[in-house]
């Protein structure tokens, strides 16, 4: 498991626009760097990152070897009623991990 | 020809006899550089707004309780005896067509060449929060002089048991392992005479100089009283509430008993109000002879310059300013310099009896230095106690050496 680092407002207002906040600790190895050997290092990227909102998707990325190591994405989400926030990031070599955190609306 | 067109356009002051080179700033830089200039044989005034300098090296020793601040005290005088002109005035202004430096008073100091070591001035305008009134209750120490003092008794006073926490910046800034012996040095004192407190080190970094020598030292000197957290943990800080003394990260909010906030930084400003530093507020050179990129006959040395690889401590603007002398002299002379090679060595202190270094030798490449591969290295990972000892003893050895190669 990844380190992950989420920011969730613990309490947002009905129709409110507030920001989410997820790290993940990736080593976003991009497949062309040599390592001491000179051999290439094969490519271990997160690939696509998705937010739901109550099952609902509201957020997602494409990630690309472009993207620099510990992935951190800011977004936002419109406050519509109460319920679970889930986040989930997959990428090379089966990489799949999902966290949750709870919203409430007020 | 096309020499002696140039040569005409530098030296104006030279039908009335030597030429003369203007150094702004008396620190580590500025000092060696007018020095090294005098002793070429030219006619050098040193523009220095304080009476005395205040060295940084040495200072997180004070803060620790180690040391006085006045033992980092050192004066002008020997830069007089060899003949240099030092002017206590702040400079405000460089005429750059008429090639003068006008001081607070109005006056002007002419110049054929102008060597700028300015230093650092802390950005008051880059953490939301922190500006030079938060810096009274939240001193940053960044600068030998009041704000160690700040910071020490504010140690002092916090009882056992409270938190202390240190904010690093990104790069770049001045003296890189600096936060880290800080750290290191403040963990020793609440060790020593506040066992029950701990300090979170928040770092808007994932890397750093002497990294795991500095952590293997931790782990094994203060378990569980230092906290590194680093970017990836999300340790950047991103505000701060100076009245509440609390740091926030987008991760969360720290408050603190004591708070070291180390803000971002950029080139001291008269390298800005001269035009010579960029958009990053640090000013692009020729790594060869120190001269601005942006303005001719005008050369920069020490914390203010990019120097790419070279860090920006005191060991660096020393030797930077030595080259730069040289290349000075030479061009006043119409010859063209030699490429240098720069040597850096650092020493940090994680205990008053636990020292490690980093050495480095830089080559000009491009606008940069960059790194002479497989020369200079760290200290051991695993030496014993007694090589830390020693290494202890070569940082006091090298703060005597180099202040008096400077000062002295």
């Amino acid at each position: 498991m990844a380190r992950v680092l989420i920011n969730v407002p613990r309490t947002v207002r009905r129709g409110e626009v507030f920001e989410i906040r997820a790290l993940i600790q990736h080593t976003m190895e991009t497949g062309y760097r040599p390592d001491a050997g000179g051999e290439v290092v094969p490519r271990d990227i997160i690939r696509r990152f998705a937010c739901a909102y109550n099952g609902e998707e509201v957020f997602a990325a494409e990630l690309s070897p472009a993207v620099a190591a510990n992935p951190f994405l800011v977004f936002t989400a419109v406050a519509a009623e109460s319920g679970t926030l889930s986040f989930t990031w997959t990428g090379d070599n089966g990489f799949s991990q999902t966290e949750t955190r709870p919203v409430a609306v007020e | 020809m096309a020499g002696a067109a140039a040569s005409a356009l530098v030296r104006p002051a030279l039908a009335q006899g030597r030429a003369k080179v203007v150094v702004v700033g008396g620190g580590f830089g500025g000092a060696t550089c007018a020095r090294a200039l005098r002793r070429a044989g030219l006619d050098v005034t040193l523009v220095e707004a304080e009476a005395t300098y205040m060295a940084c090296p040495f200072s997180n020793a004070v803060i620790a309780g180690l040391r006085g601040l006045e033992e980092l005290r050192f004066g002008y005088g020997a830069l007089r005896r060899e003949g240099v002109a030092v002017v206590h005035q702040a400079a405000v202004a460089v005429e750059v067509e008429s090639r003068r430096v006008v001081l607070a008073d109005g006056a002007g100091v002419p110049y054929d060449r102008l060597v700028l070591a300015p230093g650092i001035d802390l950005r008051f305008d880059a953490l939301p929060g922190y500006d030079a009134r938060g810096a009274e209750t939240l001193p940053h120490a960044w600068k030998a002089g009041a704000q160690t003092e700040l910071l020490r008794r504010q140690l002092d006073a916090m009882e056992d048991g409270g938190t202390v926490v240190v904010s690093v910046p990104a790069n770049p800034y001045r003296c890189p392992p600096g936060p880290y012996e800080r750290a290191s040095l403040i963990a020793h004192y609440l060790k020593t005479r506040k066992p029950r407190s701990k300090l979170i080190l928040l770092d808007s970094k994932d890397s750093f100089s002497k990294q795991r020598l500095f952590q293997a030292a931790w782990a094994s000197l203060y378990p569980g009283l230092l906290e590194h957290v680093p970017l990836s943990a999300g340790g950047a800080v991103t505000a701060v509430d100076a009245a509440e003394r609390t740091l926030s990260t987008d991760f969360g909010d720290h408050r603190a008993s004591v708070a070291n906030v180390i803000p971002p930084q950029q080139a001291g400003r008269i390298a800005r109000v001269a035009g010579v530093s960029d958009r990053s507020g640090w000013c692009p050179i020729d790594p060869v002879t120190f001269e601005s990129r942006l303005r001719p006959g005008i050369h920069v040395i020490g914390d203010a310059a990019i120097g790419g690889a070279i860090p920006k401590s005191a060991f660096a603007a020393n030797a930077e300013a030595k080259v730069c002398a040289e290349a000075v002299a030479g061009l006043l002379r119409d010859e063209a310099p030699a490429a240098p090679k720069l040597i850096n060595t650092c020493y940090s202190l994680v205990a008053p009896d636990y020292g490690i270094s980093i050495a480095g030798v830089y080559r000009p490449a491009g606008d940069l230095f960059a790194d002479v591969e497989g020369a200079g290295g760290t200290s051991p990972l695993d030496a014993p106690l007694s090589v830390r000892a020693l290494e202890a003893r070569y940082a006091e050895d090298w703060f005597r050496i180099i202040t008096a190669d400077v000062f002295g």
